[in-house]
């Protein structure tokens, strides 16, 4: 049964209303669970839960400590296009955005690799827009083969391929994949992506599946906070990660909780998402799944950020510029605004300070079947 | 809502409780526990058995409108003697169900990982339905769920020494990641451990000496009904667990408030 099938067993409102339904008692009950279950999940996503927070924070604490250590993944985003067909009226790439368009050449690709490497970040993951005719498999190949020998992790989050494009990605050294869904309610997917490939929510709900299936190590997930009501998003999120972990058990998977912050064009979002409800967010998906990645960009800021190291977080980038050739020369091409501007060596340092030890290299390209 | 029923492969049965055949003074009386036992998957030791033969002792107690007649290769010391006893059950008529068991040694009665996966690989291929017996490892759990057998039975503690669930953590783990039935086999001493390993969320459990053994093998067949119906009923009702109490004060959550 693929994901698809399993959430076509669920009703978007359905689940909202019974999130919203759950009481302090029922709050209380999942927080006596050592492994949670879907409904004592969703109780913990709850606005019932709000209450709770410092409990949840210091059980999460615990887990983190527990299974992870007093460390944090360091990585940083490599954008190399931002040349994209589809409109997405949330994101600063939309087509109908005039922001300077722009598709790394090899020399521009080797001095962003080049500054990257010098920052000491060994874990880079390369963001693209849609727009497989010019940046297709093709070009991300020959993109990862320049910049191989300078890093030891180089993952993608770039449009939905099949298969067997995974596999040929993976067989020349991308051995993790990033996806997010946005929203898991297809009428809300369908009002948000008017047009594009990215219009077709199977195809990308199956994504992560189907990288998952191609061998990839690591498969990172999100929902875009804001677009819809993120408790029931994240309540799917937390689905659909726990059924990559179960399906496909030598893969793991780590989340990102991004919210919409400003990005170019005037979308008007859902909602607002607040930092308690995003520490909440945090904080339930930590105690239903003990083992999965939690991954927090430099979207959130600086001081954000810091209170944010204790509370279940595995993974943060530094250093990052989101628009293609920004590590070089920045420009208006934006995909959205850095909030943490820190260099790596002072985001390193901050960790450092409160205990933790920044890991930069935590994994090898010579674990790869490719050449 | 969590029913004393065990679906394996899109089979329905009655109750989460499996027994054996083994060690019990005489038929009558195993069949009589097994009747008291409510369960409706039977397993039988085919070296124990003449399987050709309707009017053997043990399989004549053992009515198939009422029970999965479910063979198992015991005393198997490699997967070519198991696969040779569980073709040789199918050819005298029993449904293609096999509790897949290789135990070179003879002592602890230990199964061999390598000669199980190979067998069970065999079995799948041939169209069997395969419960293998296997120690408490996840990873090998999760290898034979790949290549298509219907449970997985990881025992508790070596099979016959009634020492519960020693392999619990191990245990949990498998729980946690399995898409077939848990079944615990092995080591379930008392109705207790049975409880235990349905409470942590085992699909099933099977127990064979605890019943054959004890002074009153019928009775203690009702009492083990009952400890699964009781854990299969915790389980309906939500078990609350243990919570910590937070501190007064907010350390990591009091920036929350600013």
């Amino acid at each position: 049964m693929s994901f698809e099938q399993v959430l076509d067993t669920y009703k978007f409102n359905e689940v909202k209303d019974f999130i919203f339904s759950r009481s302090a008692r029922d709050v209380e009950f999942a927080l006596g669970q050592e492994k949670l279950n879907e409904e004592d999940f969703a109780s913990l996503l709850s606005p019932a839960a709000e209450g709770y927070m410092e409990e949840m924070a210091q059980k999460a604490n615990r887990i983190t400590l527990q299974r992870f250590g007093k460390t944090i993944k360091i990585y940083a985003p490599i954008y190399l296009s931002n040349e994209c067909s589809n409109s997405c009226i949330y994101c600063g790439f939309n087509r109908h955005n005039e922001i300077p368009r722009v598709i790394l050449t090899d020399e521009q690709i080797k001095r962003e690799v080049e500054i990257i490497h010098n920052m000491g970040i060994r874990h880079v993951l390369l963001v693209t827009g849609e727009f497989p005719a010019k940046v297709g498999t093709d070009y991300l190949i020959n993109s990862v083969n320049l910049m191989k020998d300078k890093f030891s992790s180089v993952c993608i989050e770039v449009y939905p391929m099949s298969q067997e494009d995974y596999e040929l990605m993976y067989k020349n050294g991308v051995d993790g994949l990033t996806m997010f869904q946005e929203t898991y309610n297809r009428a809300k997917y369908a009002e948000v992506h008017p047009a594009g490939k990215k219009r077709d929510f199977g195809w990308r709900l199956g994504g992560p599946e189907r990288g998952a299936a191609a061998g990839f190590r690591t498969i990172g997930m999100g929902a875009l906070m804001g677009l819809e009501e993120f408790r029931t998003d994240q309540f799917f999120l937390g689905l659909h990660s726990n059924y990559i972990m179960r399906n496909f058990w030598k893969t793991h998977v780590s989340l990102s909780l991004p919210r919409i912050r400003q990005a170019s064009g005037n979308f008007k979002p859902h909602e607002i998402v607040n930092d308690l409800n995003y520490v909440q967010m945090i904080l339930a998906h930590r105690l239903f799944q003990h083992d999965i990645g939690i991954n927090v960009s430099t979207r959130e800021t600086r001081e954000f950020r810091d209170n944010l190291l204790r509370l279940g977080v595995t993974h943060m980038s530094a250093g990052s510029k989101t628009e293609p050739g920004g590590y070089a020369k920045e420009h208006d091409g934006k995909q959205f605004q850095v909030e943490d501007t820190r260099t790596v060596e002072e985001f390193c340092a901050m960790v450092r300070a409160n205990g933790y030890d920044p890991v930069l290299k935590d994994w090898d390209t010579y674990f790869l079947n490719g050449e | 809502m969590f029913k004393n029923e065990l679906v394996i492969d899109g089979r329905t049965f009655r109750s989460r409780l499996m027994v054996g055949t083994g060690k019990f003074p005489n038929a009558t009386i195993m069949a009589d526990a097994a009747e008291a036992s409510g369960a409706e998957i039977v397993t039988v030791a085919l070296r124990r058995v003449d399987i050709n033969n309707p009017q053997d002792d043990i399989l004549k107690q053992i009515d198939p409108k009422k029970y999965l007649l479910l063979p198992n290769t015991s005393g198997a010391r490699d997967a070519e003697e198991a696969v040779r006893l569980a073709r040789i059950a199918r050819a005298a008529g029993c449904e293609p169900w096999v509790k897949l068991e290789v135990t070179p040694d003879p002592y602890y009665l230990l199964p061999d990982p390598i000669e199980t996966f190979k067998a069970a690989q065999i079995l799948v291929k041939e169209g069997f339905k395969v419960l293998p017996y296997i120690n408490a490892d996840p990873v090998l759990c999760k290898r034979l769920e790949e290549i298509g057998t219907v449970t997985v039975m990881p025992l508790g503690a070596p099979i016959g020494s009634n020492k519960g669930i020693k392999t619990i953590d191990n245990l949990q783990i498998i729980i946690e990641q399995a898409k077939i039935p848990v079944v615990v086999d092995a080591g379930i001493g008392a109705p207790s451990h049975a409880a235990l390993a349905i409470e942590m969320g085992a699909d099933s459990v099977l127990v064979n000496t605890a019943i054959a053994t004890a002074k009153d093998p019928v009775k203690m067949a009702l009492a083990f009904k009952m400890a699964v119906d009781a854990a299969v009923t915790a389980r309906a009702a939500g078990m609350p667990g243990t919570r910590d109490r937070a501190e007064a004060s907010s350390p990591l959550t009091g920036f929350l408030r600013n």
